[in-house]
């Protein structure tokens, strides 16, 4: 867990120095400070099961096991990527390990979500859908709706609300009117709760017990997961609607990989070097990504009209 | 041969494919016990049981994605939009995932999804319960649009939808779900991207879709009786569109008449009318290239405004009049 947690952040932190050297082009919604909910949330999924994300996705593709090297070349534009070059950041999917794809459009992974959902429970696969969304997405009428038809066909689906306080500029707190964006699962008869998303064993706990009622017929669960976008929302944002204590706050007390760690040493289940072996394991895989992204072919012209239809 | 409606062609396809296809079931508001708002659906709980013949909540939005989701998953759902103007609260799911997903996935998912669209007007539901707005579809690549004009194609246009491995937007006009046509029990397919000629002539080509066709159909046997040999052309699928077979009629008549429901102006019409325009066919014109669509209303509810919303026969009888003039 931890591995994967670095693994995270050094992928967003390696991407935002790309972008900058102008070798990424377009734009980017990096997940620095959430990577404890996509990997908690992950850990009782299995290869079969199922994720639907948003267009903050880096975090969770890697939590669900899509490997660094396709998604680097896809953000760079390769034919090597997981999208042929042509999702780019906000579309990479993985199917082979149930990575069902981010997604550019804020809730539309909800009702697709349900959907694979209907498809586990009609042909009796057994696999779960975790369905991730961000606060924001909570607003929209594809939220309600599909948290609504999962309820009463009592699909296999965990809805997974990452609540990083801010919709683009929009803070949570001036767009509800409610305290716990869990409460809106009463409205639709699914158990919910609201957990603190910075801590991974937290999130794994809850998550953990979601999948298992998926998994034994009782229906979707709503999880609200609290954390923090240490960037703006997106590479343009200057966020001016919010103050840099904030921000300090969260980067010095809250941070997902500094509290696992201090956690793992305290209790005598990491050293100190041995976190120092982990850093250097991450650069590695990380320098071999970006070499592998570098090194690959743009895809030809000839790919342009490729794949529309099936 | 035997006689159904072009509503009972459409049930018999999917009970068909059904029968012998276990990921394929439908979805929608009231398809149940109801039987769909049209009643096209009736009976279909009764045999298949209310886990393939899913009643949905009022929730356009959910029911939509949660096909496509489905869809990319390793099911053939067929969607219901009780009427095809309620497809606006579908969009997103279907233009902007279920359209794209393959292209931005690159090239790794597949999404059959076929979404039934009840359209068209004369039926006496207004504004929002009559429009047709298959150009907007036909506009979006990664989509494919199907229009049958009889019960006969409905059926096979129908199977090859559910066959199909991309999103379909199926739409079926309200007036002709009542027409009867021979139609073989059957099963059988008919390729999405093959044009009919539905009548052939020598003077002008008329190409019609839906319900379009039937009215030029009728105009053509009036314009027979003054000696003017019409040819009547369903394209039946909008995308893909079979444009050798329209390129090839209007080499023969050197006429060309383009008639739709849909709003002239921005409708797709204008499409197959500038296809032509572009082709090597242009020489063969006679006369500038005609269209005859909707007026740019929205469709009133008064029967009399109703009908001169939308061309009629007749409409269509003076419209080759004065083709034939040129």
């Amino acid at each position: 867990m931890l591995y994967d947690m670095m693994l995270i952040r050094s992928f967003e932190e390696t991407v935002e120095k790309l972008f900058q050297q102008g070798k990424i082009h377009g734009t980017m919604h990096l997940c620095i400070g959430q990577e404890a909910t996509a990997v908690g949330a992950c850990v009782p999924l299995t290869k079969e099961d199922k994720i639907t994300s948003t267009h903050r996705g880096h975090g969770h593709s890697i939590a669900k096991g899509t490997k660094v090297k396709g998604m680097m070349a896809e953000l760079l534009g390769k034919e090597t990527g997981y999208c042929k070059g042509k999702g780019g950041s906000m579309h990479i999917a993985d199917l082979d390990v149930g990575n069902l794809g981010a997604n550019g459009i804020v809730a539309a992974g909800l009702p697709l979500g349900t959907g694979a959902a209907l498809t586990s429970k009609m042909k009796d696969l057994g696999y779960v859908v975790l369905c991730f969304f961000g606060d924001g997405s909570t607003n929209e009428g594809a939220f309600h709706e599909s948290l609504n038809l999962a309820s009463i066909w009592d699909l296999p689906i965990v809805f997974f609300c990452e609540n990083n306080l801010y919709g683009m500029s929009a803070s949570i707190k001036e767009m509800t009117n409610i305290q716990n964006i869990a409460d809106r699962g009463i409205a639709y008869g699914i158990p919910s709760e609201t957990i603190d998303g910075n801590d991974v064993l937290e999130v794994v706990k809850a998550t953990e017990k979601a999948v298992e009622r998926a998994r034994n017929g009782e229906g979707p669960t709503l999880i609200e997961a609290h954390t923090y976008r240490w960037r703006g929302h997106s590479r343009s944002d200057a966020r001016k609607y919010r103050t840099r204590e904030e921000e300090k706050e969260w980067r010095k007390m809250r941070d997902p990989i500094a509290l696992f760690k201090e956690q793992l040493i305290e209790e005598s289940i990491l050293t100190e070097t041995e976190f120092m072996e982990l850093e250097n394991k991450v650069q590695v895989e990380m320098d071999e990504a970006v070499e592998f992204a570098e090194n690959s072919k743009a895809p030809s012209l000839e790919t342009l009209e490729a794949d529309i239809y099936a | 041969m035997r006689e159904i409606t072009y509503l009972e062609a459409i049930r018999e396809s999917m009970s068909q494919e059904m029968r012998t296809d276990n990921d394929v079931f439908i979805m929608g508001e009231d398809i149940g016990i109801y039987g769909g708002a049209f009643g096209l659906t009736n009976g279909m709980i009764e045999e298949f049981g209310p886990e393939r013949v899913r009643n949905t909540p009022i929730s356009e939005a959910a029911i939509s994605g949660c096909a496509v989701g489905a869809a990319m998953t390793g099911m053939r759902p067929i969607l219901e939009i009780q009427f095809s103007d309620f497809v606006m609260i579908a969009m997103d799911n279907i233009v902007n995932q279920a359209a794209k997903m393959r292209y931005m996935f690159g090239g790794k998912a597949k999404v059959p999804v076929v979404i039934r669209l009840p359209g068209g007007s004369g039926a006496g539901f207004a504004a929002q319960h009559s429009q047709s707005l298959e150009a907007w579809m036909a506009h979006v690549p990664g989509l494919k649009v199907v229009q049958p004009s009889n019960a006969y194609d409905a059926k096979g246009l129908m199977k090859a939808a559910i066959k199909d491995d991309n999103p379909v937007l199926f739409y079926e006009h309200k007036l002709l779900y009542n027409v009867k046509g021979e139609v073989p029990e059957e099963n059988y397919e008919i390729p999405l991207g093959q044009a009919d000629i539905k009548r052939e002539g020598t003077d002008i080509t008329i190409v019609a879709t839906a319900i379009m066709v039937n009215r030029a159909l009728e105009a053509a046997e009036e314009l027979e009786k003054e000696g003017i040999h019409v040819e009547v052309i369903d394209p039946r699928t909008l995308v893909p569109l079979d444009t050798e077979t329209i390129l090839q009629s209007v080499k023969k008549t050197s006429r060309v008449l383009v008639v739709y429901e849909a709003v002239k102006r921005g409708g797709y019409g204008a499409e197959i009318a500038s296809m032509i325009a572009e082709s090597d066919v242009f020489d063969y014109l006679d006369a500038p290239i005609r269209r005859l669509g909707g007026v740019a209303t929205p469709i009133p509810y008064n029967p009399e405004l109703e009908k001169a919303a939308v061309p009629q026969v007749n409409d269509i009888v003076q419209e080759c009049r004065k083709l034939m003039n040129k």
